[in-house]
């Protein structure tokens, strides 16, 4: 019993930084229909920012963080919305598609060349301690990201539902056309998205790197865990998205303990399959759409 | 035969000539051309081998608008079934055959329940697909050799000539190739291939006019699948041992970059595509690591400017510079 | 876009395709060698110590008079593109091979080396590497068949161990380690009470150590890659897994050290080769190296190293530079650092391209690999 408890603490660890990676690559998705492919390396990324400032500038750890999230907003947001995606939308779906594999080809490699190649070791935000709760050994710094992942997911919950510029987002999200008539600045509204979007992927890098060592192909694993938990959330709304990340981390942590290593990454995907077949809408999805 | 017609076929006939000969050494026919090594020709195999999956996914995305992300996963799927049946005594073209047969089947099982849902559905499952099918091969050491690989696969003998020889090989793919590619023309030049072009352009309109929509998707999606296994089918025996890292879902993913990139939808566009791809690195190879870098940034530059690959940014600059009377289809 | 167009420009491509030329009074020792993928930090360490010995070769005057050459290239960690690279290489003619060491990268390209008959110096340790009955594959250091029992001893003798937990990666190093190790633990009445394979690249340990958690035995064996190690220590250390970790040479390596941090304090187990190793001449080959990289070698530092000097004994044993008579040079060869002071350590090959060597037991303290003890060679 204290295994699984312990297992599933575990999961929900690392399944709430997948779900501040599946958070943006839905909104992402609902506002300009970008399917990002390359939404891991934007998760692999920011890491090596606040490595740069650490090794480099000689900054502090929280300064370098800081920093890693306000270049990875201008870089992974503004930028790359207004180099890649924008010039893209008119060409359609599938050269867009094309060009966000290319840009996950381009920042896994200019990791790997700027920087190094290597793992490089990254500072823990939360002391490695342990603590027992309730008999069960618990290590403070999983608690740790536990808490921040669901903060800043609680917080962004409240933005959308509570102010007027959330609303908005929304409106924009769930029809950019219907919004436009309504006079909502759908262009402002979809630059938001791309933002919160690179500030979710960063706060993910700066939570995973400590566990996976920073390392330019983590971008892989993290997309495809992202990219499942989306879609097993019901690619259409943000609850869907941390309700499926969370449960992609739970199961593969299960998986790994009790099905197979060998074949843990595929109990994730077999749900995802299951999820197209039975439940298209995810989740927590509904086929109907709210009005603002 | 009218004079566009005989242009076609002379076309043909030297591009034809100048494949049989690329990796021969003249300089005995008093033609100062040294060929090329076992290497070279070992890359100039690859490259047609890539071509006929590449293929596949351009009839896939090219000609039916889909989005197919397992590929690299059919690949393996026929260069395992290839490389099992032939160590086991059974004759290469039944293994050949068998190879393009199962992707079919195991495409057909796929697109079913995928076309069922939306669009991007496809993209979706064959992701899936290509992860757990890289699993099985890294698993199922009893059967694939799991991580170990598989090794002394032998190169067929055919009609009594064995291929062991790099170049003799070489030609054997090149006229598999050839073989390939003209089945693929008349599909596409068949009313059934001119249906898929109807289907790319107007979903909707073809559907008025009786098009089965779903049938003909999941088709071109068996199909294209099937040009992957035959694909693989040539592999195992080029490289003469198999490991499931060549068929890991990165690599799907460069299958279809390169298809878009050569020009989906255009004939020869997954041929440039392969060439791109697999003779790049060799001449980048003086940049060294930098090269996936570059080839990241040209595919973006491109698709922002070009989406039509370079096919069409070829035949672009060419109306630029040459005004032309008529128009050439590629 | 006719025909004819792409008939020329296919011409065209071709004629780019010819290979570099070398110098042909040179001795030519391709290195086909991991820069990225998985293996990237030994490869990287394989071939900069591969440089170090071509530089002070050169130096003094080449191998029998003519000078060597070292062109490197990446197998990107996978064994398809490390045997294309092996049959480029063997076009241009070499004198030996040196690399690849992921034992995979090995076993897909022998056949090639030993049908063109040209000696492969590798880094491999997959026990079975040497049994395929290649005359041309040769150790730079042990295989799983020399050191698992070494290592079993270890447990048995030096930690008293009467039940082990094993965590081995899901590749042909990690593999055939396991194999080897559970049947010198079985064979010692070892009971293994867990057995757990991970993946090459595997990022999450989580799930792992909470499984040896519960697995309680007396000391666990950890046999992973670099990265895969250091993240397993972090993991371990974050969950309070307080057992005996041990490991065998990549466990105690500088890379381990570095990542893991003070995770990696505590660490014990056998080391085939280090430059902590206290000799004189390994810890000068250390300096060297830091001094020109910039880095601390880790044992694949010292394995490139060796490789070239194992080729100058070898050519000037055969008295001509002879693929062929270089591999038949090597075979039953000892070589000792009076008459070739580049191979560091005395070192003995026999017929099949095994090697024989002392070895140390060692520990990680304050961050530091500590040589605890000096084992003897098998065979004197």
């Amino acid at each position: 019993m204290a295994e699984i408890l312990q297992l599933v603490i575990a999961g929900l660890a690392t399944g709430a930084i997948y779900a501040l990676a599946a958070i943006g690559f839905t909104l992402l998705w609902q506002t300009s229909q970008t399917i990002n492919f390359a939404q891991g390396e934007f998760v692999m990324l920011p890491a090596f920012f606040a490595l740069v400032a650490m090794n480099w500038l000689g900054w502090p750890f929280w300064l370098s963080c800081l920093v890693a999230i306000l270049v990875s907003i201008l870089l992974l947001g503004v930028v790359f919305k207004v180099i890649v995606v924008d010039p893209m939308l008119k060409q359609g779906v599938l050269p867009l598609v094309i060009s966000t594999i290319a840009l996950g080809m381009l920042l896994r490699e200019g990791a790997k060349d700027f920087y190094s190649a290597e793992a490089q070791p990254f500072p823990y935000i939360f002391p490695d301690r342990q603590v027992s709760v309730l008999g069960v050994q618990l290590s403070l710094s999983q608690i740790g990201v536990l808490l921040i992942a669901l903060c800043v997911i609680a917080a962004l919950q409240l933005f959308l539902s509570r102010t007027r510029t959330g609303r908005q987002m929304q409106a924009t999200a769930q029809n950019p056309t219907v919004a436009r008539i309504l006079g909502v600045p759908v262009e402002r509204m979809i630059m938001y998205t791309f933002i919160i979007n690179a500030a979710l992927a960063a706060m993910a890098s700066l939570l995973i790197s400590p566990i996976y060592l920073a390392k330019f192909s983590n971008g892989e694993h993290l997309g495809l865990a992202a990219f499942v938990a989306a879609i097993v959330g019901g690619f259409n709304q943000v609850r869907g998205a941390i309700a499926g990340g969370l449960l992609v981390g739970v199961i593969d942590n299960l998986a790994a303990a009790y099905v197979s290593t060998g074949y843990r990454q595929s109990v994730p995907l077999i749900l995802l399959v299951l999820f197209i077949l039975f439940r298209p809408q995810g989740l927590l999805g509904r086929r109907e759409e709210r009005a603002i | 035969m009218s004079w566009s017609a005989l242009r076609w076929s002379l076309g043909l006939v030297l591009l034809g000539l100048v494949l049989v000969f690329v990796p021969v050494n003249l300089t005995d026919y008093g033609v100062p051309y040294p060929g090329l090594k076992r290497y070279g020709a070992y890359i100039m195999t690859l490259w047609l081998v890539t071509a006929v999956a590449a293929m596949g996914v351009n009839l896939i995305v090219g000609y039916s608008g889909q989005e197919t992300l397992a590929q690299a996963a059919f690949l393996g799927i026929g260069a395992y079934t290839t490389a099992l049946l032939t160590k086991a005594g059974i004759p290469y073209g039944m293994a050949f055959a068998a190879s393009g047969l199962l992707a079919f089947v195991v495409g057909i099982l796929l697109g079913i329940p995928a076309l069922r849902v939306q669009k991007h559905y496809l993209a979706f499952v064959t992701l899936a697909f290509a992860v757990m099918a890289w699993l099985v091969f890294r698993n199922e050491q009893w059967l694939t050799g799991g991580v170990m690989g598989l090794s002394g696969i032998k190169r067929p003998v055919v009609f009594g000539i064995n291929t062991r020889p790099f170049l003799t090989f070489y030609w054997f793919v090149l006229a598999v190739t050839a073989i390939l590619t003209f089945c693929m023309w008349w599909i596409l030049r068949s009313p059934w291939g001119r249906a898929f072009t109807a289907l790319r352009e107007n979903p909707v309109r073809a559907e008025s006019l009786g098009i089965d929509v779903r049938l003909y998707k999941l088709l071109t999606f068996a199909i294209g699948s099937a040009y992957g296994g035959f694909a693989g089918a040539l592999y195992a025996p080029l490289v003469e041992f198999i490991d499931p890292s060549p068929f890991a879902l990165s690599q799907s993913f460069l299958y279809l970059l390169m298809v878009v990139v050569g020009g989906a939808g255009s004939f020869l566009g997954p041929f440039v595509g392969a060439a791109i791809a697999v003779l790049l690195p060799e001449w980048l190879r003086f940049t060294e690591t930098w090269y996936l870098l570059i080839y990241a940034f040209l595919v973006m530059v491109l698709m922002a400017f070009c989406p039509g690959g370079v096919v069409a940014l070829v035949l672009r600059l060419k109306a630029l510079l040459l005004p032309q009377t008529g128009k050439v289809r590629p | 876009m006719q025909f004819s167009k792409l008939a020329v420009t296919a011409a065209a491509a071709a004629m780019v395709l010819g290979s570099p030329a070398f110098a042909q009074n040179s001795v030519l020792l391709p290195v086909i060698i991991e820069l990225s993928g998985g293996g990237a930090t030994v490869g990287n360490n394989w071939k900069n110590g591969v440089e170090l010995a071509a530089a002070e070769v050169n130096a003094a005057g080449g191998i029998l008079g003519k000078k060597v050459e070292i062109p490197a290239v990446d197998t990107q960690t996978n064994p398809g593109v490390a045997r294309a690279a092996i049959q480029r290489a063997l076009d241009d003619k070499p004198v030996a091979i040196l690399g690849p060491i992921y034992s995979g990268s090995v076993k897909a390209s022998m056949q090639l080396t030993a049908d063109a008959e040209v000696p492969q110096i590798m880094g491999g340790e997959a026990g079975d590497l040497t049994a395929q009955g290649s005359k041309y594959i040769f150790r730079t250091s042990f295989g799983q068949n020399i050191s698992m029992p070494k290592l079993a001893n270890y447990l048995r003798d030096g930690e008293k161990a009467k039940s082990v937990a094993v965590v081995f990666v899901n590749n042909d190093f990690g593999k055939g380690g396991r194999d080897a190790i559970i049947k010198e633990l079985n064979s010692r009445n070892i009971k293994v009470v867990a057995d757990l394979s991970t993946e090459a690249g595997q990022a999450d340990f989580a799930a792992d150590v909470i499984k040896l958690k519960s697995a309680n035995a007396d000391a666990i064996f950890i046999y992973l890659n670099e990265e895969e190690s250091a993240r397993f220590l972090r993991e371990a250390k974050k969950q309070g897994l307080n057992k005996p970790m041990i490991g065998e040479t990549t466990l105690l390596g500088q890379k381990v050290i570095d990542l893991a941090g003070d995770a990696a304090n505590g660490v014990k187990g056998h080391v085939g080769l280090t430059v902590d190793a206290p000799i004189p001449a390994v810890q000068e080959f250390g300096r060297k190296f830091q001094a020109k990289f910039n880095y601390k070698p880790d044992h694949n530092g010292l394995k490139g190293y060796i490789s070239v000097y194992m080729v100058k004994a070898a050519a000037e044993k055969a008295g001509k530079l002879d693929p062929k008579a270089i591999a038949a040079a090597l075979h039953g060869l000892t070589i000792s650092p009076d008459k070739m002071p580049g191979i560091l350590m005395e070192a003995s090959w026999d017929n099949t391209g095994e090697i024989d060597r002392i070895s140390f037991l060692a520990e990680v303290k304050d961050g530091k690999q500590v040589i605890t003890q000096t084992l003897p060679k098998l065979k004197n």
